[in-house]
């Protein structure tokens, strides 16, 4: 099993985080893991990514070419990454800032409006937990619970009274990716 | 100990703290700052020294003293900055200290971009300053090698008296992996008898650092010790990972990620019915020239892929000895090579192209 996501949006939507902890879930599953930030100029003020690998197997290349996955938070990144989704493979989209339709018919498109959603969860910096609730909907590659548990690492005791607005985002993320589904 | 998912830059400055490194001086360059970002904050706790410098160029002579008074010791930098060390690195070679020199590349020439990178493999490997001499370049692939690579590269530097490069680039450095610090086995290092830490006037001779020699026949002594340590190292330090080259009838040579791509272009070019393998040479000095002369009387071909324009193809193609074809595929300014545009070479190869 190899896994090969791609996370993109705005600085500040939370994208590498969200990248991360997949990351970080995946290897708490005992699975290898590889996390690829761009750093380049573009990040200032532009548009960020990261590419994760979660594999059974040694991890070979951090560069995700094919996507499995695909999550865009932003219209820049969608028009930056469709082309790079396997055939068959998925594209999560939040449609709070991509006012534009994907043009493959080969891909699955999962349409959240991840801000809203989070926003009803208690905070729109929520919105890449709304989403990775929607990845792990589609492909439940690590367990929602894993993802709380590394949360929890990551934002340790003093912002521990946020866990559960994020676990509910998670949630919500993963009731509007099944009715899709 | 339980893996640990970090930065390459930060599992590098931890390796260096694990393996007793007391000293660290260096300035600011991205794509490798979170190595003194994080040495800023561990050297207090451990009781070690972190100075950041006026420039590379002091940093790299604070290296030169910390070094010649028997600490262990390192710097780190990215490619404008290690040109600015070079004459540092070459006096310490020549005054046979042992020292830890990260460089995580990125794209160059001049003050270049912050792309990752492979253009510095040339400086790394012929030494990089003036004069005759070598350093150690240790080459990772994975955070964990670029952990454990630090570690080796404190005790070869102390075992044959020279500076150690660990040649990175700018996907290492900022890419998380996990980690695992294990426990290692004591290695036996000769004293540094030779360390100048003060002299009583009687137990022992003067200690001495320095790297100047007037008279010619002094001059090339100091030459002669260097190769003779130089042809010890070439002999017992080569370093190399073949990876699916049993049956192979192509092999590429890669070092450091971009081995790590090449494995993907190697299982997508066997899913195509062409036999390909993967030699990663992990020292970059000293060169495994014997594992590319062996490959080399198996195989049809070689591609050599690098981020830059065929640097350590010259080395491929001095040790294959012209027996094969040696292609090269190279990517530079940042842009990393996709497995497709390899296996194409591949491809192109096979097909006599």
């Amino acid at each position: 099993m190899t896994e090969q996501i791609i996370v993109a949006g705005f600085g500040g939507q939370g994208v590498l985080l969200a990248g991360q902890i997949l990351a970080y879930a995946g290897m708490e599953e005992g699975k290898n893991v590889s996390w690829f930030p761009s750093y380049g100029p573009e990040m200032r003020g532009g548009t960020a990514n990261c590419n994760v690998v979660i594999s059974s197997d040694e991890v070979a290349s951090p560069v995700v070419v094919d996507a499995d996955c695909a999550i865009v938070m932003n219209k820049a990144s969608l028009m930056q990454f469709e082309k790079n989704v396997k055939p068959g493979g998925y594209l999560i989209v939040n449609t709070d800032l991509v006012d534009i339709k994907p043009t493959r018919d080969d891909i699955k498109v999962i349409d959240i409006a991840a801000n809203k959603i989070a926003e009803s969860a208690g905070s729109i910096k929520a919105a890449n937990m709304v989403i990775l609730g929607a990845y792990n909907a589609c492909k439940n590659v690590v367990e929602n619970k894993t993802i709380i548990k590394c949360l929890e690492k990551i934002m340790g005791e003093r912002k521990k009274h946020l866990i559960p607005m994020n676990e509910k985002a998670i949630e919500l993320g993963k009731e509007a990716a099944l009715a899709q589904l | 100990m339980a893996k640990e998912l970090m930065k390459g830059n930060e599992a590098i400055a931890e390796a260096a703290v694990k393996a007793g490194c007391k000293a660290f001086f260096g300035y600011p360059i991205t794509p490798q700052n979170q190595i003194p970002e994080y040495m800023s904050r561990r050297m207090p706790q451990i009781g070690g020294a972190f100075v950041q410098a006026e420039s590379e160029v002091a940093a790299i002579n604070m290296v030169y003293g910390a070094a010649g008074a028997g600490a262990r010791v390192m710097t780190s930098s990215s490619s404008p900055g290690i040109s600015l060390k070079q004459e540092g690195i070459s006096y310490i070679a020549c005054a046979e200290l042992p020292c830890v020199i990260v460089n995580i590349v990125r794209s160059g020439p001049g003050l270049g971009g912050i792309l990752p990178s492979q253009g510095d493999y040339f400086q790394a490997t012929r030494g990089g300053g003036h004069g005759d001499y070598r350093l150690i370049v240790l080459a990772p692939a994975s955070v964990q090698e670029a952990a454990d690579l630090v570690m080796d590269g404190f005790d070869l530097a102390d075992k044959y008296r020279i500076p150690v490069m660990v040649l990175g680039d700018g996907m290492i450095g900022q890419m998380m992996e996990p980690v695992e610090f294990q426990e290692r086995p004591a290695v036996e290092l000769p004293e540094k008898d030779w360390a100048a830490t003060g002299w009583d006037g009687k137990s022992r001779d003067r200690a001495i650092v320095n790297s100047l020699y007037i008279e010619a026949d002094v001059m090339s002594e100091v030459n002669k010790k260097l190769k003779a340590k130089y042809d010890e190292i070439e002999k017992n330090e080569v370093r190399v990972q073949n990876f699916m080259t049993d049956d192979a009838d192509y092999v590429i040579v890669a070092f450091g990620t971009i081995a790590r791509i090449a494995k993907n272009a190697v299982l997508k070019a066997r899913e195509q019915g062409i036999k390909v393998g993967l030699v990663r040479p992990i020292t970059l000095w000293p060169f495994p020239a014997d594992a590319v002369d062996k490959i080399s009387r198996q195989v049809k071909g070689m591609l050599v892929v690098e981020m830059n324009q065929g640097q350590m193809l010259e080395d491929v193609r001095l040790a294959s000895e012209g027996r094969v074809p040696v292609a090269f595929y190279g990517t530079t300014g940042g842009i990393i090579p996709a497995p497709d545009d390899i296996v194409a070479e591949l491809v192109k190869m096979k097909e006599g192209k």
